[in-house]
Order: C-alpha cells, then structure tokens, then sequence
C-alpha cells in the first residue's frame, strides 16, 4: 500500500513537478491554461503532472465560478519535515552534545 | 513578483486519521489548542456574530480576535481573522478564515483551512504563511498520536 509520504516523494521525485510547485510558490491561484502558458509542454501533459501534485496533497483546486483554481497547499512538505528531518537532525546535534560531555569528562 | 507569502488566498489542507468530531474538538477545545497553536487557549461560543479569540495560555494576553461568521459542527468553521501579535498586524483590516472538515474513506478525515480577504493586508499574508502548516502538522501529530510535536 502507498502511505501518504510515498506519494509526497513520489510528486517530488520529477523535475516539472517541482518547477510547478515553485510557480504556484511565486503565485498561488492559477489556472491549467496560465501554468501551461509558462511550460514547453502540452496542456495534457501539464494536466497529468497536477494530477500526481493533486494525489499527493501538494497542489488543493478551488472553483471560482467558470475557472478551476490550483494552490500550492504546502503541509505535505512540512509533515516530511517534521517526520523525516527534524528527527534526524536532533540526532545529529544529540551525537555533538554526546561528543562535548565525553571530550570534557576526559580532559 | 510577489511571493508566496503575500498571497491573498491562502489555501490548506491535511489528511487526518480521526472522525470528523474528533477534528472538529481538536479545533474549538481549548484543552487540544494549547498543545499545537502556539500554546495558545482558544476562547469561543461558536455562535455567530460572538467573538473568535486566541489567548495565550500563560498570560492572558489576546493574541489573535475575530468574529464568528458562520459554525456547523462537524462541517464549518468560519470566522474573520485578525493577527494582534504584532503592531503592523493588529492595524490591517480583518481577513477570513474558513475550517472545512470532509469525512474520506477508511477513517480518514480531510482538513482544509482557507485564509482569504488578505488583500488589504498583506503583513498579517506574510505572518501566517509559515504558520498554519506548523499548526496543521501539529493538529494532525496530536490527534494522531495523543502526543504534540515534539521540540
């Protein structure tokens, strides 16, 4: 089974997702038309790749009347964050502080 | 160009492992509140037109005000929004906040907040930006785990 994080990893793991995801970071609240506008791409190929960014939570579409809006929903990456890298970095610094008290009880 | 931090809407969304009521106690408790909004005490009746505030747990001090528009457990929130924390802030007109709670499939429950009317304020945009995905993590770590973020 897929779990959240793979589908988060997954939508990162491709170049014109990530160019994508920093289009909306400059501005949120676009159209299929305005993001493929900006893509040497088709507009079913755009389409495909906000589906996977869709899927995983990284891209939230709003109706605004007759238009579909796309917004850089930014949580999924900060759960990864929480997750993956906080947790690994407190190890870090815990192993330096670990270091600090072994060099001092020895001098 | 403007950044992602200036933007007039402001859409979020997280997938949680609880029922609807237990995201929608996470979000009007106080007791769930004080352990993943920034400490902060969340001080309501939930009836429209009453006032929505956010009150530091430790000193009282109000540190978000607001106004209840609209409330239908365990489906909406929606309430105006104004970040007194800071001077530039507390002078920018109110923006709106909206808490959409959506059952899925398998114990799964869909949270979207929506941060909108932010045009004319483009200093509170900047400050929440950040916020709400750290508020959203830690809305999801605790009800998922009875236990806040850690650090």
């Amino acid at each position: 089974m897929k779990t959240d994080d793979d589908l988060v990893f997954r939508a990162l793991a491709d170049p014109t997702r990530r160019h994508l995801l920093d289009r909306l970071y400059e501005r949120d609240g676009r159209t299929l038309t305005e993001l493929e506008s900006e893509l040497e791409m088709t507009r079913f190929g755009v389409m495909k790749h906000l589906r996977l960014l869709e899927e995983a939570g990284l891209v939230v579409t709003r109706r605004e009347g007759r238009q579909k809006l796309h917004y850089l929903n930014p949580v999924p990456i900060r759960l990864i964050h929480d997750r993956w890298i906080d947790k690994y970095r407190e190890r870090q610094v815990s192993a330096l502080a670990n270091l600090k008290s072994e060099l001092e009880e020895t001098a | 160009m403007t950044t992602m931090t200036e933007q007039a809407t402001q859409v979020y969304s997280v997938f949680i492992r609880a029922t609807p009521e237990q995201v929608w106690d996470g979000i009007t408790k106080p007791e769930f509140t004080t352990r993943y909004f920034y400490g902060t005490k969340i001080d309501s009746t939930f009836e429209p037109a009453t006032p929505y505030l956010s009150v530091a747990a430790d000193g009282g001090e109000t540190l978000v005000d607001g106004e209840i528009i609209e409330s239908d457990p365990p489906r909406i929130l929606r309430h105006t929004w104004r970040s007194l924390f800071d001077g530039e802030t507390a002078a920018e007109p109110p923006s709106r906040v909206t808490w959409e709670i959506e059952p899925q499939e398998s114990g799964v429950t869909k949270l979207t907040v929506t941060h909108d009317q932010l045009e004319a304020s483009p200093k509170t945009a900047a400050g929440v930006a950040g916020g709400w995905s750290y508020v959203l993590s830690g809305l999801k770590t605790l009800l998922e785990t009875g236990e806040p973020l850690q650090g």
